[in-house]
């Protein structure tokens, strides 16, 4: 236990998600060594993403203006929306390259042992979105896990009676693979899901 | 080497929660048969190259291998997974049902909440928790059936039967009209508290129906005795538990079947 200045940083990047006490030490006594204008850029880096960053009013991903970097491009669709869970994600999906359309960051996905149901995502506000008339494909984009599936189901549901064309992303073997190491779920899902070549 | 004093067991087990833990990691949750609820971590099976994160897919029946730091007990501290063979992956029957996932999602926290201690052996509960998920996953019954089935056997199996068929407060036999959840069930018209409520008679037949499995009768009743007799099991479970169940209030009965 150290005194005063020192212990409170420890114990604040303790709290930190991924940081434990031996780490939150190890950056505190780092920080302690480092440069003070190093430091000093650090600090004010925390503040400034407090300070400006906040979520896209359209979308909800990250933005430091009333609208993402996304919605303000003009040159993109507004035919196709991808639905996202996080906006770390609409991150993974712009580095494909291959995705020109919008984007709505629902905030995360259902899971009912966590308390989180329907009302507590951004469903609400995309179905407003879709209710403007614009948006011909539905691309749901949510994880291929349990939750992020039940959370596609849901959607689906929701919004088939407005007549869109409702796609999930395809699941299947990862490139660069051995089949032979493929787990049985997701081979299942490639044989599912193969198409015609 | 630490690496050979970890001691190693086996057992299968029905996975009921995960948790994201770290950069690519997760807690499982799982209901073991041998060694009741334990939690164990498994490494980068968030990764698109996990070899078995698939398989540790909420409501899947898995067989694991799991390891304990060395000098602790087995099931008393935070366990390793370190292989995973899938026994009956019931998950992906769930993803394009939504009822099915919200009843299943109410059977597991149950299932949790009912083994507060880890590493406990209820081999009763695994049982009747296995064969719920296997149940809705087959989907021969409709989801809030097997849901409400699920809750008053695991329920009795905690020592918390309602009383059906005999006065929960005087013993006397025979089919009562009214029901009391904090006198513990169904009560005669002297024994009956304030409060204690009127439901139809068919509710608690209905309720019977649930526990002895006569699926013939259950799966014959109505949409308005099965909403009728879901909030007495419902009322029933959380009074036991003393807190409500969060993925309860979030069960679609809009029923698929």
């Amino acid at each position: 236990m150290y005194e005063g200045a020192i212990q409170d940083l420890i114990d604040e990047l303790g709290r930190l998600p991924g940081v434990g006490p031996k780490s939150a030490q190890r950056i505190a006594f780092h920080l302690l060594s480092a440069d003070p204008v190093d430091v000093n850029r650090l600090a004010t880096t925390m503040r400034r993403v407090k300070e400006v960053v906040r979520f896209c009013t359209t979308c909800f991903n990250v933005a430091e203006e009333e609208q993402c970097r996304v919605c303000r491009d003009t040159r993109r669709s507004d035919e196709v929306l991808c639905v996202v869970e996080e906006p770390k994600d609409v991150v993974a999906i712009e580095r494909t390259g291959e995705f020109r359309g919008r984007y709505h960051v629902l905030g995360g996905a259902i899971n009912p042992l966590e308390g989180i149901g329907p009302d507590q995502l951004r469903i609400r506000e995309l179905m407003a979105r879709l209710s403007a008339g614009t948006v011909k494909e539905l691309i749901l984009a949510t994880d291929p896990n349990t939750e992020g599936e039940a959370t596609a189901t849901y959607l689906a549901l929701l919004v088939k009676p407005m007549g869109l064309t409702v796609t999930r992303l395809a699941s299947g073997l990862p490139v660069g693979g051995d089949l032979e190491y493929a787990d049985e779920i997701t081979l299942g899902r490639a044989f599912v899901g193969r198409r015609a070549v | 080497m630490a690496g050979y004093r970890r001691r190693l067991y086996r057992d299968d087990a029905v996975v009921l929660r995960t948790q994201k833990l770290g950069e690519s990691d997760r807690i499982i949750t799982l209901l073991t048969r041998r060694h009741g609820r334990v939690r164990a971590v498994a490494k980068g099976v968030r990764r698109t190259s996990s070899k078995f994160g698939a398989r540790l897919e909420p409501f899947g029946h898995v067989e694991l291998q799991l390891a304990a730091p060395a000098g602790e007990q087995p099931t008393r501290s935070l366990l390793t997974v370190s292989q995973v063979v899938g026994i009956a992956l019931h998950g992906g029957r769930f993803l394009d049902d939504y009822p099915r996932y919200t009843a299943a999602s109410a059977i597991a926290e149950t299932a949790e909440r009912l083994t507060p201690e880890e590493g406990e052996p209820t081999l009763r509960l695994f049982q009747l928790t296995l064969g719920a998920v296997k149940a809705l996953a087959l989907g021969e019954h409709a989801p809030t059936l097997i849901l409400d089935a699920y809750l008053l056997r695991s329920m009795a199996s905690a020592g918390w039967a309602p009383a059906l068929d005999e006065c929960a407060v005087c013993g006397t036999p025979g089919r009562h009209r009214a029901f009391s959840v904090p006198a513990g069930g169904a009560v005669c018209g002297d024994c009956r508290p304030p409060g204690a409520v009127h439901p139809p008679p068919e509710v608690l037949g209905l309720l019977s129906a649930l526990v002895a499995g006569d699926w013939g009768v259950a799966d014959g009743s109505d949409q308005g005795l099965r909403r009728q007799a879901s909030g007495l099991v419902a009322a029933h479970l959380q009074w036991h538990l003393e807190r409500g169940l969060r993925s309860l209030p979030l069960v679609d009965r809009g029923e698929s079947r």
